[in-house]
């Protein structure tokens, strides 16, 4: 297997995911601040995924592109974990989701920026800048909805209770990381799961919410195994390209 | 204090109109001027907000990564139009959140292009060129508005705009290029959204009951009818280029005018559409009532959490 590939790969998908998840409150937002913010942050996700997914591409070698891989893979090939996939809720599940996301992909990115792979460390170098936005305004908001009205702390509370159960797969490892770790490419996701764990307890913490002492875990995004809900996003995120196939727009 | 005569305020206001010293917030302005635009500075931070929903409508089906970009930042910057507009009015003394709910409740208007449904890719070709197209057409002369807010606004406004009008052009250009079946796709996109971006710039001159005093005012430049033959002369060439025909059968180009002579426009559509008739009216308006209602909890626990920060700190 190519192990740089699939771990690009899984990377991106997570990108495509979450961006496309956000770009459905274009529009829809709370407040028009937000409907700027949430668009501004699913634009830099569809980017990251464009410059990851073209790397997996070129690094897959067998002519797929950025596009080819975003649009026309089958359902069990999508590597993204479950958490970027479910549905954005209200807005406090939105920034809660985007919360555990960006409290990962930042201390993730940070290590990326100084891989071995210079094309990854680019990817990396430029998304941290993003992310570290990301995670700044996403903690923001849980700390606001946690710690602002009765009605806020218990909707986002039971946000909580509910999307706990996907965190961990975020730090699912498998022969993919093992080989790149080893090859010192990659950073081991033990030493992130640290970081996350103590960014997620302080800011949970400040937001006045309480974790789920239930450590039960739902994973199979990162083999291919989802939700039933990826398949409605694939079924419109690829909508043009299956209709008109082998048509350039 | 000396009792002003209000005739001599409103001359030396008209004065500076005359002489093209643009008018501040805190200048002194006829009432009428200020709900003027009040009006026209809402409908038109509406129209980007309410804008949004059919071209949202199509991000999560863009063909490909560059198109989603490119129409993800397309919509955010109307976002931001909305946001600058919304601002503008509070600079004559209106309340955003009562701006915002006279669009609810169906007293403001807002541009009723955006009552047509978007159904196929094209039509975000056909948006950017036609509707933004037309929308600079209208907005270009307001850099120049007496107001100096909006003017300084809309300078920002347009040169995002033009650049949403050659994204549109250039999507409609690759699709009537492409095969038959996107050939057709624009075709049928043109067809739909021509005659209703010619309803854009507003009724006939001798229908619009406030151009007299806007021009007068230097609010607005141009009448309805001079910007629409504007429009007119431009993007027909436009579409002859690109290979598109565009559906009015008594267009013909005047030798002697230099100006495209085109077919009666239907203006029982456009009053039905105005008054709330179109297909997606009701549509567009409950889904912004939705986005406030929904989104009612999120502002009241900000509010909660501000005060009790600020609380906090004068402890």
């Amino acid at each position: 297997m190519n192990s740089l590939f699939e771990y690009v790969l899984r990377l991106g998908d997570d990108s495509l995911i979450l961006g496309h998840r956000l770009s459905e409150w274009c529009g829809h937002g709370p407040i028009l601040e937000e409907d700027i913010a949430m668009t501004n942050i699913s634009l830099d996700l569809v980017g990251q995924a464009t410059s990851l997914l073209g790397y997996a591409g070129e690094l897959e070698g067998k002519g797929r592109d950025a596009d080819a891989l975003a649009f026309l893979r089958f359902d069990r090939e999508y590597k993204n974990v479950l958490l970027v996939e479910q549905p954005n809720g209200d807005f406090g599940m939105t920034m809660l989701r985007q919360f555990f996301f960006d409290s990962f992909r930042k201390p993730l990115f940070e290590k990326l920026q100084h891989s071995t792979d210079q094309h990854l460390a680019a990817i990396a170098e430029k998304s941290l800048k993003e992310t570290k936005y990301h995670l700044k305004h996403s903690s923001e908001w849980v700390i606001r909805l946690g710690d602002g009205t009765e009605e806020s702390n218990a909707r986002i509370q039971e946000s909580l209770n509910t999307l706990w159960r996907y965190t961990n797969e975020l730090f699912f490892t498998d022969e993919v990381d093992n080989e790149l770790v080893e090859k010192g490419i990659v950073p081991s996701l033990q030493e992130i799961q640290i970081e996350w764990n103590a960014t997620v307890t302080a800011v949970l913490t400040e937001a006045t919410l309480t974790i789920p002492t239930n450590n039960w875990k739902q994973e199979g995004g990162r083999k291919g195994l989802h939700s039933e809900h990826l398949g409605y996003i694939l079924a419109e995120l690829q909508y043009m390209q299956r209709a008109y196939p082998n048509m350039q727009w | 204090m000396r009792d002003i005569n209000i005739s001599e305020l409103e001359q030396k206001f008209q004065a500076k109109i005359d002489n093209d010293v643009k008018i501040e917030p805190n200048d002194w302005m006829p009432e009428e001027y200020r709900q003027t635009l009040i009006r026209q500075i809402s409908q038109h931070a509406h129209s980007e907000i309410v804008g949004m929903l059919p071209e949202g409508n199509w991000i999560t089906r863009a063909p490909n990564l560059r198109r989603k970009a490119v129409l993800l930042a397309k919509v955010q910057d109307e976002a931001g139009h909305g946001l600058y507009l919304y601002s503008a009015t509070e600079t004559l003394g209106a309340d955003r959140e009562e701006t915002i709910d006279d669009l609810h409740t169906g007293k403001a208007k807002y541009s009723s292009i955006f009552n047509y449904p978007t159904l196929t890719w094209a039509d975000m070709g056909a948006i950017g060129w036609l509707v933004d197209g037309a929308a600079i057409m209208n907005q270009v002369p307001l850099c120049r508005c007496s107001y100096g807010p909006y003017a300084r606004a809309m300078v920002r406004v347009c040169k995002e705009e033009s650049f949403h009008q050659r994204q549109g052009f250039e999507i409609m250009a690759h699709l009537a290029q492409g095969t038959p079946e996107q050939k057709a796709m624009a075709q049928d996109a043109l067809n739909r959204f021509w005659w209703p971006s010619l309803m854009m710039f507003g009724p006939s001159d001798a229908d619009s009951k406030h151009t007299a005093q806007s021009v007068q005012w230097k609010i607005k430049r141009h009448t309805n009818d001079e910007l629409r033959q504007q429009f007119v002369d431009v993007t027909v060439p436009q579409a002859a280029l690109i290979g598109l025909t565009v559906p009015d059968k008594d267009l013909k180009f005047n030798e002697e005018t230099g100006h495209y002579e085109f077919g009666e426009i239907d203006w029982t559509e456009f009053w039905e559409v105005v008054k709330g008739n179109g297909p997606c009216n009701k549509e567009r308006v409950d889904a912004r009532r939705k986005a406030k209602e929904n989104g009612m909890w999120v502002r009241e626990a900000a509010n909660a959490f501000a005060a009790k920060r600020a609380a906090r700190k004068s402890a």
